[in-house]
């Protein structure tokens, strides 16, 4: 039938890191529709419950996400979600990360250790991902490397400075996540390219 | 303290009345949803959606011209995401709505859709 749409293919990158670090900051700078909410109850859609039947009385954990859009082509969309900075229920979230093409993890280096619980979950999942090293107060005390070094991260992942409040920061923040992802992706090709 | 909230104060019906709308379910039996699956209306069905839900019929109604994902209408519906996933599988199950999943985790990006994405960025 003609008159039914062509359907677009949609993807995702995750803006990670801790409270306050500007992940809602970051969505809003780069997305072409401002920053929507959602959410969704852990006890009941992620813990295995299927029906409410009996569970009423049992407590819930709401967690709430933000997220934008960029639309690449009319047949291909890309969703930015920011994960809630301080509730760690989104790790069990599992529908958040599944099939994600990167994951940025924003620190502040006056509490690097805030961004720990992200860097693993994405390290433990083989997400790419590359380290934002968001400049507050114009501040840039600390080289990337230095932060590299101190978060003991893999050499190979990105680390860049940047002030997620201005667009073209942002933008070159997701330019080195998928970086890390084309890396990812071509190594994977060399590999099986290799075993032939 | 937090069990209270299902008892007593204001919250109680927001934290019940969602599922009141799915029949008490938090998932479809058959059809599996992700965050950002793609959902539009099937324009040449629209007649048929006169005896829906006022929820799914808003869903319909969001996704008449454009392919909007999941949490884009739970957003916009300020309903929790695993409802909208129930009201739209009963959608599919009805052929009121066409869906697209996005790649799932065996399916790896290329290099080359990877640098169409950057390529969309940078144009930004
Ligand atoms: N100076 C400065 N301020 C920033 C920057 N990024 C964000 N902010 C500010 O920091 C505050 C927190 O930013 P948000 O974007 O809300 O942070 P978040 O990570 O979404 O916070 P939670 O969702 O609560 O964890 C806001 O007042 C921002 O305006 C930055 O690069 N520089
Ligand atoms: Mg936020």
């Amino acid at each position: 039938m003609n008159s039914e749409p062509v359907m677009p293919t949609a993807l995702k990158i995750l803006i990670a890191g801790g409270f306050g670090v500007g992940k809602t900051t970051m969505v809003g700078s780069v997305s072409e529709v401002p920053p929507l909410e959602t959410e969704e109850r852990m006890t009941e859609a992620s813990l295995g419950v299927d029906d409410l039947a009996g569970v009423e009385g049992k407590a819930s954990t709401t967690v709430a996400m933000d997220f934008g859009r960029i639309t690449i082509a009319p047949e291909l969309v890309l969703y930015l979600f920011g994960t809630p900075g301080q509730d760690r229920f989104w790790f069990m979230w599992d529908d958040l990360a599944m099939g994600a093409l990167g994951a940025v993890v924003l620190a502040d280096t006056r509490r690097l250790q805030a961004s720990f619980a992200s860097i693993d979950f994405f390290e433990e999942r083989g997400i790419p991902f590359a380290v934002g090293i968001n400049c507050f107060h114009g501040r840039r005390d600390c080289t990337p490397e230095q932060v590299s070094a101190a978060m003991d991260l893999d050499p190979a992942t990105p680390v860049v400075l940047c002030d997620v409040r201005d667009r073209a920061s942002s933008k070159h923040v997701l330019l080195s996540v998928l970086e890390a992802a084309r890396a990812r992706a071509s190594a994977r090709l060399a590999s099986a390219g290799g075993g032939h | 303290m937090p069990e209270q909230r299902w008892r007593t104060g204001p919250e109680t019906g927001r934290y019940l009345r969602p599922y009141a709308i799915t029949g008490g379910r938090t998932r479809h039996s058959q059809h599996a949803f992700a965050l950002i699956t793609l959902v539009v209306a099937r324009t040449a069905h629209l007649a048929d959606a006169g005896h829906l839900e006022p929820e799914a019929a808003h869903i319909l109604h969001l996704c008449r011209d454009r392919a909007l994902a999941v949490a884009e209408i739970a957003a916009l519906l300020d309903l929790p995401v695993s409802v909208v996933k129930v009201l739209c599988g009963d959608l599919l199950d009805a052929s009121l709505i066409l869906v697209q999943s996005p790649p799932g985790r065996e399916d790896q990006p290329s290099v080359e859709l990877i640098e169409r994405v950057m390529d969309g960025i940078r144009q930004l």
